[in-house]
């Protein structure tokens, strides 16, 4: 591996000796892909035809008349198979283990929404599929572990650590330290070693070919701002790439939880809690002790709900080229609630922080501004959170009377 | 220097003993007591284990150990203070082994300073290759510190030979895939591979990994120069207690 990776001192591959011979295969047959001009063509036509790309531009007319300012337009990835964009680099990564010759994929998952689209990614492509998961989300995401395990998916609770995605991450490194000839790890998220965050906004970057062409084609203008949440920050960089280069603001949204100050959030780039410093073998910034030791994160969206951050993103926070800002529990429940009742529009909780600060910003802008908000993912997975952050009466009568019906 | 020492030793025993401890497992106290009963079994050299809430080269009871110890309230400054005292006390080389994030925190150069300053002899970090390590292995050789590098059965000759101009000391040669303590199956095939790691370096080599028994260090006899047993010990003390361990020492060799 001779470029590792590097954006401005950011990323990285700080991988175990036993796993470089690994690596050095992962980055040769992703770069020969992406030389091969038919791969790309294959990779659409998979998602064309597998999953509903492209996915619709959405204008939102209802919240653009509330709000009386800037147009909203949303992206819609949660129509992709799975409901997320999470789809998109499985399937990339899925043509990859086939022309690696692999045939038993691992995965960790943080919202259940990257397992269940690698468990369908490898159902269609015949490969065997074990998926960790921290116990914590294990318990929040219940009807993912349902899904995954019917499509043949092992589902292992990690029970170590904190018991959320960094766990998770850890116990399928641990997995393909020991069985990396057979196996791939699809790493669901624009972090890790090289070349995880570049491969993985390659396969991400659809999201933002296609919505800079379909604005331009209904609008004729580039919007004025770019909203995402951001997790490891896979579906940020996806939308955010084709407009790097265009006069458009980007905004990435991250995990408030329950307040910057409360220490019970996952912003890390947006808070000054994070400091720069190497773990699970990439270096960014990460939610951490002056020791180095990894901190507890919390966020309503178990997706969110991680210690460190894309290095692409960290160095671009760096350069001022995307600004950063984070959302509260009790604001994305609002915002999901809105956008419900005005749009029909379901978002998943991590796709609604990005909700949050477009509606904050949308009224300062003019009625010729154009907003454009990442929906990562659709919400119907979260109904036990929502439901709950709701404290929706009925929902809790049903859940009771279910749990009688199987203690009877 | 290290790399002497540890072929002086060698005239006198035909394997050395590399033995490890998570610092503050289960307490800072008998992680002194266990020091002192391995010196006291003959132990040749010791690696110090500052734990690190994501260690992910090892295995389940290391990793319990880690996060136990970080749980009890260890920090990096407490490690030090640790290795201080057990340096003062005992007459062998004692290593720190953890993970990158610990020394990139500390600042690499204060880090190596710090271990020169309290009489350390060497690091072993195994998530930092050499390619991302040019900062370590600098301010290790400023202080006449070994960095101790890693061979596994899927490291090429090409990469042996590139990895040990990097390296001093000795060479930490895994013993097979995956993540420290599960068993390892001393083959033909695994004999092929210590020949490899032998003919690509004149440094001394240790292998770890899944050695617990004395079956498996007279295995490694007249193969290696340091057999290493990390997990085994842990277990010892888990299931016997601190006062077994150096009963447990004395059988490997005898
Ligand atoms: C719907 C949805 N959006 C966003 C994320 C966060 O990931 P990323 O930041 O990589 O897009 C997840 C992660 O599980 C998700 O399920």
């Amino acid at each position: 591996m001779d470029n590792r990776g590097y954006y401005d001192g950011f990323g990285g591959a700080f991988i175990p000796e036993i796993l470089v011979a690994t690596f050095d295969e992962l980055v040769d047959a992703y770069m020969d892909a992406k030389a091969d001009s038919g791969f790309w063509r294959e990779y659409e036509q998979i998602m064309s035809s597998y999953s509903c790309r492209p996915t619709p531009l959405t204008f939102a007319g209802n919240l653009t008349e509330h709000f009386g300012g800037a147009k909203i337009y949303i992206k819609r990835e949660d129509l992709n198979h799975t409901g997320a964009h999470k789809a998109n680099n499985v399937m990339g990564q899925g043509l990859l283990v086939k022309r690696m010759g692999k045939k038993r994929v691992i995965a960790e998952t943080g919202a259940g929404q990257h397992g269940v689209a690698t468990a369908t990614m490898a159902a269609r492509f015949g490969f065997n599929c074990t998926i960790y998961m921290g116990e914590v989300d294990v318990e929040r995401q219940r009807p993912n572990v349902f899904w995954m395990e019917r499509l043949g998916a092992e589902v292992i609770p990690v029970k170590e650590g904190t018991r959320i995605l960094k766990d998770a991450i850890n116990e399928a490194f641990r997995d393909w330290v020991t069985n990396m000839d057979t196996t791939h790890y699809v790493l669901g998220t624009a972090c890790g070693p090289h070349p995880f965050p570049e491969m993985v906004t390659y396969f991400q970057s659809i999201i933002g070919k296609e919505a800079r062409k379909q604005i331009l084609e209904l609008e004729g203008v580039l919007p004025k701002r770019v909203y995402a949440c951001v997790g490891g920050g896979s579906n940020a960089m996806g939308i955010f790439s084709d407009f790097m280069d265009d006069p458009v603001e980007l905004v990435g949204v991250e995990a408030g939880g329950e307040g910057l100050e409360s220490s019970r959030h996952a912003s890390r780039l947006s808070s000054k809690d994070a400091s720069i410093g190497v773990a699970q073998g990439y270096k960014t910034y990460f939610l951490q002790d002056d020791d180095g030791q990894m901190k507890e994160t919390h966020s309503i969206a178990a997706g969110l709900d991680y210690v460190g951050v894309s290095p692409i993103l960290s160095h671009l926070k760096e350069t001022g080229r995307v600004r950063f800002e984070a959302a509260m529990d009790h604001e994305v429940v609002d915002a999901l609630s809105f956008t419900i009742r005005k749009e029909g529009l379901i978002p998943a909780l991590e796709s609604s922080h990005a909700f949050v600060q477009a509606f904050k910003e949308a009224s300062e802008l003019s009625g010729d501004d154009i907003l454009i908000i990442n929906q990562s993912g659709r919400g119907d997975k979260d109904i036990f959170t929502v439901a709950d952050a709701f404290k929706d009466p009925g929902w809790e009568k049903f859940i009771i009377k279910k749990a009688e019906g199987y203690n009877a | 220097m290290l790399k002497s020492y540890l072929r002086e030793q060698r005239t006198k025993k035909d394997i050395l003993l590399m033995t490890h401890i998570v610092l503050g497992y289960p307490s800072f106290k008998e992680s002194f007591r266990i020091v002192e009963e391995m010196v006291e079994a003959g132990v040749d050299i010791m690696e110090l284990q500052i734990p690190f809430s994501e260690p992910i080269a090892d295995g389940a009871v290391i990793l319990k150990a880690n996060q136990r110890s970080l749980a009890a309230g260890s920090t990096v400054e407490k490690c030090i203070a640790f290795a201080e005292k057990a340096i003062q006390t005992f007459n062998i080389p004692f290593l720190f082994m953890s993970y990158y994030n610990i020394l990139f925190k500390y600042g690499v150069r204060q880090f190596a300073e710090v271990m020169a300053e309290t009489g350390l002899k060497g690091a072993i970090v195994p998530d930092l290759p050499p390619e991302e390590g040019a900062e370590y292995i600098e301010a290790m050789a400023d202080h006449k510190l070994a960095p101790i590098f890693i061979f596994t059965p899927t490291t090429s000759m090409e990469r042996m030979k590139k990895i040990a101009g990097y390296a001093d000391g000795f060479i930490y040669c895994v013993a097979r895939r995956g993540v420290t303590g599960a068993d390892t199956e001393f083959s033909l095939e695994f004999q092929k591979y210590l020949e490899r790691c032998r003919s690509a370096t004149d440094l001394p080599l240790a292998l770890g990994f899944g050695v617990k028994e004395k079956s498996d260090i007279d295995f490694l006899r007249g193969k290696v120069d340091i057999a290493v047993v990390g997990t085994q010990t842990i277990r010892i003390v888990e299931k016997e207690g601190v006062d077994a361990v150096g009963g447990f020492i004395r059988g490997l060799r005898s």
